[in-house]
């Protein structure tokens, strides 16, 4: 498999590689993440082939280890997205981004009437259907569809 | 505390709205009562809405309470940059209970979130504004003596009208079966017909309005055809007249039939309908002011045993 391939090129002993990032959403993921104020070695690369997405990212983030709520983030951004969890050179963990029930302070409404949008408060969407990745907003309640949605 | 705010009639289930119902009907028998002295009911009104503002001002005055607020938020801090949250923390250090109408969507949710008191929504935005829904429902209980298996025909602006749709979510109790009569640029919209189909009600969508297609009808739900509603304006000329209801087509309409309208009317019903005794929507607005009694009493816990044991004159 071409993904143990790139694992063990970058010889990464303790961390996460976050995998099978689609390759225009690489650098929403970065920031989703706060990657740019890490102090540890992170290698970024992009378009790299990939049989699932044509062409795919990877973030190798040494000493980093994600909390749930910190990938449940990225699920907004795509939801094949998996990380490996690096421990001693060894893949330890595979986790797959899934959606959460509810985005909180994550995401924009998109409705430019929604109190959400008006006043200085945390934004909170409950996500109605997982797989066509629609969410509602807690507030307006008004669906949307996770693609036309603007990240805070 | 568990917070009592009516925020949405979705969230209230098939017993409760009932229950609300006869505490209306408790109301209506008897609309003088002091079941709120000692109380102060502030109503805020980020937006104009006089109708609203009067009946729940009424509502609260016959129930013995006292009433502050604002009709106008211009002559408020809001217009001075203050956010909602300060205006409701401030207010609440007043007032027992908050009756808010804002024109933004999501506002009264928000607020019933960060109030230390209840929130009753009398309105934000497109959103929800649940007494007028509450009113609708005991204006069809008590016209047709039950809610369940009733055919409602609804006419007119369907795609923004948030009466229709939250009275439409409102009888998934109750077993409808609903008639969509609108132009196609108004026509109800696709999240609700998903709703209805969700909730196994049966709907039929109608673009012709004529004394055939209401025959049927229990329930004859009126709302306004309004011009700034239309992208095209040809269209708004070539429908504007289509959807008026006059009283040569309830001839042969159901004798239980009612005609309701959320007011303002403006000509989308004629005014020989008015002495019609079908025409029930200067009735519809009165039975506002009970439904909107029951709604101030429950949210500040009072409850039905409470309001049917005082016999006090």
């Amino acid at each position: 498999m071409s993904e143990k391939k790139e694992l063990q090129v970058a010889a990464l002993k303790n961390g996460t590689v976050i995998d099978h990032i689609p390759s225009n959403k690489l650098f929403t993921v970065v920031s989703l993440l706060g990657l740019q104020d890490e102090d540890a070695n992170i290698t970024i690369g992009n378009n790299f082939e990939s049989k699932k997405l044509g062409k795919k990212g990877i973030i190798k983030i040494a000493d980093r280890f994600f909390t749930e709520e910190e990938i449940s983030r990225l699920s907004v951004v795509a939801s094949k997205i998996k990380l490996n969890i690096i421990r001693d050179y060894e893949v330890v963990e595979k986790k797959e981004v899934e959606m959460p029930d509810e985005l909180r302070g994550i995401v924009k409404c998109n409705n430019p009437k929604c109190i959400s949008n008006n006043e200085p408060m945390q934004t909170w969407f409950h996500v109605i259907d997982k797989e066509k990745g629609l969410l509602k907003c807690h507030y307006c309640e008004k669906e949307q569809q996770k693609d036309n949605i603007k990240l805070l | 505390m568990e917070n009592r705010s009516l925020v949405t009639i979705a969230e209230h289930s098939k017993e409760k709205i009932m229950y609300l119902l006869e505490m209306a009907r408790e109301f209506e028998k008897k609309p003088n009562r002091h079941l709120l002295a000692e109380k102060v009911v502030a109503t805020l009104f980020f937006e104009p809405s006089t109708r609203t503002r009067l009946s729940f001002e009424t509502a609260a005055n016959r129930l013995g309470a006292r009433v502050i607020g604002f009709t106008d938020p211009k002559v408020t801090s809001s217009s001075k940059g203050e956010t909602l949250k300060d205006t409701i923390m401030m207010v609440s250090n007043y007032a027992d209970i908050i009756v808010m109408r804002h024109y933004l969507e999501g506002a009264a949710r928000y607020a019933s979130e960060v109030a230390p008191v209840p929130i009753v929504n009398a309105g934000d935005g497109a959103n929800q504004h649940p007494s007028q829904t509450m009113l609708d429902l005991y204006s069809i209980y008590k016209t047709q003596g039950t809610l369940e298996n009733l055919n409602i025909y609804m006419v007119g602006d369907l795609k923004y009208g948030r009466t229709v749709h939250s009275l439409l979510m409102a009888m998934r109790h109750f077993n409808p079966t609903f008639h969509f009569i609108a132009p196609d640029e108004l026509k109800m919209p696709d999240e609700y017909k998903l709703y209805c189909q969700k909730h196994h009600i049966k709907y039929v969508e109608h673009t012709d309005f004529t004394e055939e297609t209401i025959a049927d009808a229990d329930i004859l739900y009126m709302t306004r055809v309004q011009r700034e509603r239309f992208t095209d304006l040809m269209e708004y000329e070539r429908v504007k007249d289509v959807y008026i209801l006059n009283n040569k087509m309830l001839e042969h309409t159901r004798p239980n039939l009612k005609i309701l309208h959320p007011l303002p009317r403006v000509n989308e019903i004629t005014y020989d309908v008015d002495d019609n005794p079908k025409a029930y929507y200067f009735q519809q607005a009165k039975n506002g002011l009970y439904a909107r009694q029951a709604i101030l009493c429950d949210v500040l816990g009072i409850t039905l045993d409470e309001v049917k044991a005082d016999t006090e004159k």
